[in-house]
């Protein structure tokens, strides 16, 4: 575990650098992450993903299986690539405070 | 008596034959995260637990796959593998390399990474053992530049895997190495973005003795075969009886089919085509005699898989035969519709051997647009698919 710098507040994230607290996400963490994450400036789209993981989230206790995000979203999995060029898992959830996803190497 | 720290491990260097711990200590030489690693596997060996961490999140700018990330669970004890990741380089088909292309993947991994290789992975990847998270993307950079690629990793298609095929044997009844490539090249997307529940393997072998394992290993193997008959040369056949070779033992009764019988008389090898399943046994015990057919294709086996969901499947025929040449329209179209079925209707964590089972094969078929055909039953002749009622079994015991 370590922390990074948001603004002055120390934030507690993993190895992988995932919020260890979902809650206590918000706009200046997204952006500070944005930054880590290569996401040059946060459009209406970045946020129309960034949304969708929260709200699926919160309803369900896991991130969308990737099928379901394009889906759902309307966006195709290159295009969540050019918005999150580190991709779905390690951007997008990222942004969106979720913990890190699981699942196998 | 000098004191070792790792005496343990010492253990296995013991003997004349090559060690990885041997070869760990020697990077440990020139590197403090060899080191860790060493001393971090000694302590794994003394307290009889693996100190690694399951999985972990990290990659490079456009990729979803291709890194597994490694973190080591004592960190405080060893902070050199703090950060331990593997990269899988995707191997080239057949595993045809120059030493001049083997150099210089190696001096990349030096100077980013532990040094320490693994060549090959169990998945056929050329996989790099250890670096950090500030290391990979110059890695893969650098990589990159002298023409490597990342393989697979995740819930997505893997990198694509087979034998050495045409370049190496006279048995290849397709070019394995061709369609490997073009496999890996068609389906790149599906290999750096993984979209999929879960992971896809393709491996191709360019006969029945499957030299790539691809039958065990893959959820869609591609098995070189024949659809027209063997090639029996009696008088090669003669050869071998009369030199002392014992066809009756070796061949006749090793046939799984009972196919082959040898009438001494006549001297001569006679063959039940229609009971042949080309399994390639009477092919490598006489090579100089038997030949494979010469309308050549493959076979598709679907569902090989090592436990997880549930236990470990072999692979079973899903199409008994296919042709498999350039520019490969068709198999591309079957792996295109299989993948998308799966994507569509597997859980998280399920292969497609699995969903079969889960589904039924005339569903799966129905959905991928296959027509069902004797030869998909997975057990043919040990299986005869009959359905005893309650009395019969108590009339029959």
């Amino acid at each position: 575990m370590s922390n990074i710098d948001v603004k002055g507040q120390q934030i507690e994230v993993d190895e992988d650098g995932f919020l260890v607290d979902p809650d206590v996400w918000n706009q200046d963490i997204v952006e500070a992450f944005a930054k880590l994450e290569d996401v040059s400036e946060l459009t209406e789209d970045h946020w129309k993903v960034i949304n969708y993981l929260r709200d699926y989230y919160k309803q369900f206790g896991i991130a969308p299986m990737i099928r379901k995000l394009c889906k759902d979203t309307g966006f195709s999995l290159k295009q969540i690539y050019d918005m999150f060029p580190s991709g779905p898992a390690k951007g997008a959830c990222k942004l969106a405070g979720l913990p890190k996803p699981t699942g196998c190497v | 008596m000098t004191d070792s720290k790792t005496p343990r491990l010492d253990e296995l260097e013991k003997g004349a034959w090559p060690s990885f711990v041997t070869e760990i200590k020697k990077a440990a030489a020139k590197k403090a995260n060899s080191q860790d690693l060493l001393d971090q596997l000694e302590l794994s060996y003394k307290d009889k637990i693996g100190y690694w961490k399951h999985g972990g999140i990290v990659g490079v700018k456009g990729y979803g796959g291709g890194v597994i990330g490694r973190y080591s669970a004592k960190a405080d004890q060893f902070p050199n593998v703090k950060e331990f990741h593997t990269l899988r380089v995707n191997m080239v088909p057949g595993f045809f390399y120059t030493t001049e292309a083997l150099r210089g993947l190696c001096e990349t991994w030096d100077k980013f990474g532990s040094g320490l290789t693994n060549m090959h992975g169990s998945t056929g990847d050329l996989v790099l053992l250890g670096t950090t998270t500030e290391n990979l993307q110059p890695c893969f950079d650098e990589l990159a530049e002298k023409g490597w690629d990342l393989g697979g990793s995740g819930g997505g298609l893997r990198t694509p895997s087979g034998c050495v095929g045409m370049a190496r044997c006279e048995f290849a009844c397709i070019d394995s190495m061709d369609f490997i490539q073009e496999v890996t090249r068609h389906f790149q997307d599906a290999i750096h973005r993984p979209a999929w529940p879960y992971k896809f393997k393709i491996k191709c072998s360019g006969c029945a003795n499957d030299c790539a394992a691809a039958t065990a290993r893959s959820d869609f193997a591609v098995i070189g075969t024949w659809c027209d008959t063997l090639k029996i040369d009696q008088n090669a056949v003669r050869e071998y009886v009369k030199g002392g070779f014992n066809i009756d033992a070796l061949v006749v009764g090793k046939c799984p089919t009972k196919a082959l019988e040898y009438d001494s008389a006549k001297q001569e090898l006679k063959f039940d085509a229609e009971n042949c399943v080309r399994c390639m046994n009477c092919i490598d015990m006489m090579p100089k005699a038997i030949k494979t057919g010469k309308d050549r294709g493959a076979a598709i086996l679907i569902g090989g898989k090592a436990p997880v969901v549930k236990s470990a499947f072999i692979g079973w025929v899903l199409v008994p035969f296919m042709k498999v040449d350039a520019p490969y329209a068709e198999i591309f179209d079957l792996i295109t519709r299989i993948t998308e079925y799966f994507d569509e209707h597997a859980k998280s964590r399920e292969r497609i051997g699995e969903l079969i089972y889960r589904v039924g094969m005339g569903n799966f078929l129905k959905g991928v647009g296959l027509t069902p055909q004797p030869q998909m039953v997975s057990a043919p002749r040990a299986n005869p698919y009959i359905f005893w009622q309650d009395e019969e079994v108590v009339k029959h015991g």
